[in-house]
């Protein structure tokens, strides 16, 4: 059984003038300890679907239907007393900015030991014993003198520790980081990713990993989605999905990182932008700036269809299936 | 021997930290003693830029880069040191002196949602450097050369009328791009132009950015913390750390043989795509705040390799074979 | 630096005037106090068409006339609103008073904001030495209390010129009083938002232009903090008109012969408890019509322009 499944999971923008749609039809499963990664350029709606699991989206939008199991729970039928009780102790979630978690006037020790003391009964001494341990874990320098210490007094790479550690103190089965380390250099980028990866590992904890960068994802994720204007539009594992992309966006995501050219040649680019909410082209989303689109592209939205490990949702994929499925049949007659 | 383009020489910077005159006063020992805190933002950068190349600024956050181009571009003035275009002093000028370099030194910002005025249009934007630098331009010349400008950094000359904020991130930085090109330069500092854009658009722009160089055989001074970007673009590298350069070399043999043991750290932390790379280097501790300035290599309290003589002494650049030059004791010394 | 990628990308992006507009306009408290305010300034413009008598006209004063009760109550249908103790018909000397409020509450507040903002703008953009002298001068002056310099001001102006020379000059000295005394609200509104913008890369980028200070200063970063200015400009027009009511009130300010709002009520307050009440009454409910709309435009304005702008 899956432990978490998202199915047909549609979230709306309401504003005054008309309805926006920001996730259409999203559907994917985490298993246990399995760590996935979500893949999109700003504005793909990538955000919008991390903050959706917990039903945190906030005003203007809202979940307007699909369903959210954990496990044997459904998230979008709750009230907000026992979602506070998943948030809190199933499923974690890591913002970009620490700031976002920690309250800038409590010190980091009281932050972690009140945590501890709202699920579990103890004594402030074993709480506190408990919070040392897990700055430890998270590889902290000299707990006990960061335990006494305010927020502001840490470095961004040490904040997002603190907050690893807060979220281990209750042992979720889910942790959603939302671009964990973007506003991190890249030497402690590199040190949260493998703390974070390490973590995960050891506690069989699963992972949902919001990152638009795909260098980090490949270090990190075991199964990729890549989110295009509100739609996956690929799911796959990330080796596969790095290495032989099917969408032409992802294709054209992974050509336009400068590696993919040699030095001093001009870079593989994607026309166009990202639309926004508000001018969605019709059908396909991507056929605006797609170099294989097609008029079927403009009217219909392709439905997903697997190819090989992968799914992806794209005609050309699709009508390459198909030919080789009737060449097969050919060559079987 | 060509003069080079920029030449810049023991540039130090500081900033201090304590806002008002009164906070400096402090009660120590019954006496009152004033004091400034100060941050050490750059410690003695020499440079030189050459004509139609690209100078790579790689760092991270702190590590007074930003600094460096707001002092190039006189922004900030250096509290020593001198920079020179093509052997002329330009540090220390005031504004009406430094009205012909201005013309041929130009900078894009980081921030493509900040670095347009909001309350002017793409026109009034481009049209007026080109105006004020070029007075003499009759007014259907200044509308030629906008349309003109636009087209070339592909933006259609009939969304002239439009607001920065009806533009896409990517057309934003474009149209920055556009200004700064406005006056003919021959030399652009780019302060992490690419940052706050997505990889699709990024792409754009560096190709934009190249395209340009090209045609008009600019020199650039690009700054950014993205490593995968300076392998793409650069000519030569220059590693930055606490308002130092530690490392200076081409961009192969920066990228093939990294020497300091702060770049080679910084490489090996790049997240690249193929999964079979060696370990991230693990640095100890982070990026200290340079309030003292620092005796010694600017890197020894994270450095692996650091002995009694880092600490006690600032290590000189010394050029390498292969044409770089670092600032190791370790590597005069063989020990790396 | 590095920053919030989602700060920087909005789902609805649009025409924030255009948004402003139709927000305004789905608010009818909003709307109403407009178009109060409109028909204020439509009726002192056009008060010598309206006014049913020439306040010129020496015929105008006829004590005859003096202390008749509005029309609904006399049934003397020459004067709408009655007369006051002069025998002036009180509707042709409330359109002019009104008219009069106006032009001091609008000019005072064009001195205030034309000082303000230029004192603002320097402090802000060149920061240090000047930017401290600046705004202790405006420390200095907002720790007088305006009434109590214009009082001063005006007592020593009066008992220097004497009455005559005062009661020609009324209105310039009680402009120049009350637009000289509250700068400092401007100053400091217009110095935050210009400390705020300068941070903002397109300033780098002009001054990298080699655009003069000035015209940074004016055409760049000015623009960019009009929405404050407009908020603290409709507020402070309200209260340069109770300033001026007050000190009218008081004797210091327009004189009897030309008789803005507070100064007919003052006058009207002699006869409130003789039976006359409408002398006083009926320009006070005009004064506070006026003043209660003025502070509903600037509540709207100040909520949707600018939510952390310094409320007076």
């Amino acid at each position: 059984m899956n432990l978490l499944s998202v199915t047909n999971l549609h979230v709306n923008f309401h504003t005054k003038a008309q309805e926006l749609a920001a996730l259409i039809d999203v559907s994917f499963t985490l298993n246990r300890g399995e760590r996935i990664a979500i893949v999109g350029e700003s504005g793909a709606g990538k955000s919008v679907l991390g903050f959706s699991i917990v039903n945190l989206i906030g005003k203007p939008g809202y979940i307007h239907s699909g369903s959210i199991r954990l496990e044997n729970d459904e998230l979008t039928k709750m009230n907000l007393r026992q979602l506070q009780e998943v948030r809190g102790k199933r499923i974690a979630m890591i913002f970009q900015d620490p700031m976002m978690t920690l309250n800038p006037v409590i010190t980091i020790g009281a932050q972690l030991v009140e945590t501890i003391r709202s699920h579990t009964k103890i004594s402030y001494k074993d709480a506190r014993n408990i919070a040392i341990e897990k700055l430890n874990h998270v590889q902290i320098a000299s707990p006990e003198r960061r335990f006494d210490q305010y927020p502001h007094e840490l470095s961004g790479g040490m904040r997002q520790r603190v907050i690893i550690a807060a979220v281990l103190l209750l042992n979720p089965d889910i942790i959603i980081a939302d671009e964990p380390t973007t506003a991190l250099d890249v030497t402690i980028q590199a040190e949260i990713l493998q703390l974070l990866l390490a973590i995960c590992r050891d506690n069989g904890v699963a992972l949902v990993l919001i990152s638009h960068d795909l260098g980090v994802v490949s270090k990190v994720a075991e199964r990729t989605l890549v989110m295009y204007a509100g739609r996956i539009v690929e799911e796959g594992p990330t080796l596969e999905i790095i290495n032989d992309p099917q969408h032409p966006y992802t294709q054209g995501l992974l050509n336009a990182l400068p590696q993919m050219t040699l030095p001093g040649q001009r870079l593989n680019q994607i026309q166009g932008s990202m639309p926004s909410l508000i001018e969605r082209p019709s059908g396909c989303a991507f056929h605006p700036r797609c170099p294989y689109a097609k008029e079927k592209c403009k009217k219909e939205q392709p439905s997903f269809i697997h190819s090989g490990v992968s799914s992806v949702a794209c005609f050309l994929v699709e009508d390459m299936i198909n030919e080789f499925a009737n060449q097969d049949q050919e060559v079987s007659k | 021997m060509t003069i080079p383009l920029i030449q810049i020489n023991g540039l130090e910077k500081t900033f201090t930290t304590h806002e008002g005159w009164l906070g400096q006063w402090h009660f120590h020992q019954g006496k009152l003693t004033r004091r400034k805190d100060s941050v050490h933002a750059l410690n003695g950068i020499n440079l030189t830029i050459n004509k139609g190349e690209t100078l790579c600024i790689v760092g991270e956050t702190g590590c007074g880069k930003s600094t460096l181009a707001r002092t190039i571009m006189g922004l900030t003035s250096p509290d020593s040191g001198e920079i020179r275009y093509l052997d002329q002093r330009i540090d220390h000028l005031n504004n009406q002196q430094r009205m012909p370099f201005r013309r041929r030194m130009q900078m894009v910002f980081q921030n493509p949602y900040a670095s347009l005025n909001p309350r002017m249009t793409v026109y009034q934007t481009l049209s007026e450097p080109i105006s004020f630098h070029n007075p003499k331009l009759s007014q259907s010349q200044i509308d030629e050369k906008v349309e003109v400008l636009l087209e070339s950094v592909g933006i259609s000359a009939s969304s002239s009328d439009h607001y920065p904020h009806e533009f896409s991130g990517g057309q934003r930085q474009r149209i920055s791009l556009a200004r700064a090109l406005s006056v003919d330069p021959d030399f652009i500092v780019a302060d992490e132009p690419l940052s706050a854009l997505d990889v699709s658009v990024q792409a754009q722009v560096l190709n934009l950015m190249m395209d340009k160089q090209e045609e008009r055989n600019l020199s650039y001074l690009f700054i950014t913390h993205d490593l995968a970007v300076v392998e793409h673009f650069a000519t030569r590298v220059a590693v930055m750390y606490l308002g130092r350069i530690c490392e200076l070399a081409p961009r192969s043999a920066l990228f093939n043989h990294p020497k300091h043991p702060y770049t080679r750290a910084l490489l090996s932390a790049i997240p690249r795509l193929d999964s079979n790379t060696t370990q991230a280097i693990r640095l100890i501790g982070e990026v200290p705040t340079p309030i003292e300035k620092p005796i010694g290599c600017v890197f020894q309290a994270r450095c692996p390799y650091a002995n009694q003589r880092c600490y006690d002494q600032s290590p000189e650049m010394i050029t390498q074979s292969d044409e770089s030059s670092v600032a190791c004791h370790a590597i005069e010394e063989g020990r790396l | 630096m590095k920053y919030n990628k989602k700060d920087l990308t909005h789902p609805i992006s649009g025409d924030r005037w255009n948004h402003i507009w139709s927000g305004f306009i789905g608010d009818k408290l909003a709307v109403l106090a407009l178009l109060i305010f409109l028909f204020y300034c439509a009726i002192s413009l056009l008060a010598p068409l309206l006014a049913p008598f020439d306040i010129d006209d020496p015929a105008f004063m006829d004590l005859m006339n003096s202390e008749i009760a509005p029309s609904w109550i006399s049934h003397d249908y020459r004067f709408l609103l009655g007369t006051d103790a002069q025998g002036r018909d009180l509707l042709s000397v409330i359109l002019y008073g009104t008219r009069l409020s106006l032009t001091i509450g609008i000019c005072a507040v064009l001195i205030q904001a034309t000082l303000g903002i230029c004192i603002g703008l320097i402090a802000g953009y060149l920061g240090g030495r000047i930017d401290n002298f600046l705004m202790r001068c405006a420390d200095i002056q907002l720790s007088f209390s305006n009434m109590m310099v214009a009082i001063v001001f005006l007592a020593i102006f009066q008992s220097l010129f004497g009455i005559a020379m005062y009661q020609q000059l009324a209105m310039v000295i009680l402009i120049l009083v009350i637009g000289l005394t509250e700068w400092p609200l401007f100053a400091r509104t217009v110095r935050a938002s210009v400390l705020a913008e300068k941070q903002q890369e397109y300033v780098d980028a002009a001054r990298v232009m080699g655009i003069s200070s000035k015209r940074i200063m004016f055409r760049h970063i000015l623009p960019n903090t009009l929405s404050p200015i407009l908020v603290i400009f409709t507020v402070q027009i309200a209260n340069a008109i109770v300033a001026e009511a007050a000190l009218s009130f008081l004797g210091l300010g327009m004189p009897s012969t030309e008789p803005s709002l507070g100064s007919l009520i003052a006058e009207g307050m002699a006869y409130m408890f003789a039976g006359s009440w409408w002398i006083c009454v009926i320009p006070s409910v005009t004064l506070i019509i006026l003043i209660l709309a003025m502070n509903l435009l600037g509540d709207w304005l100040r909520d949707h322009l600018n939510p952390k702008v310094y409320k007076d």
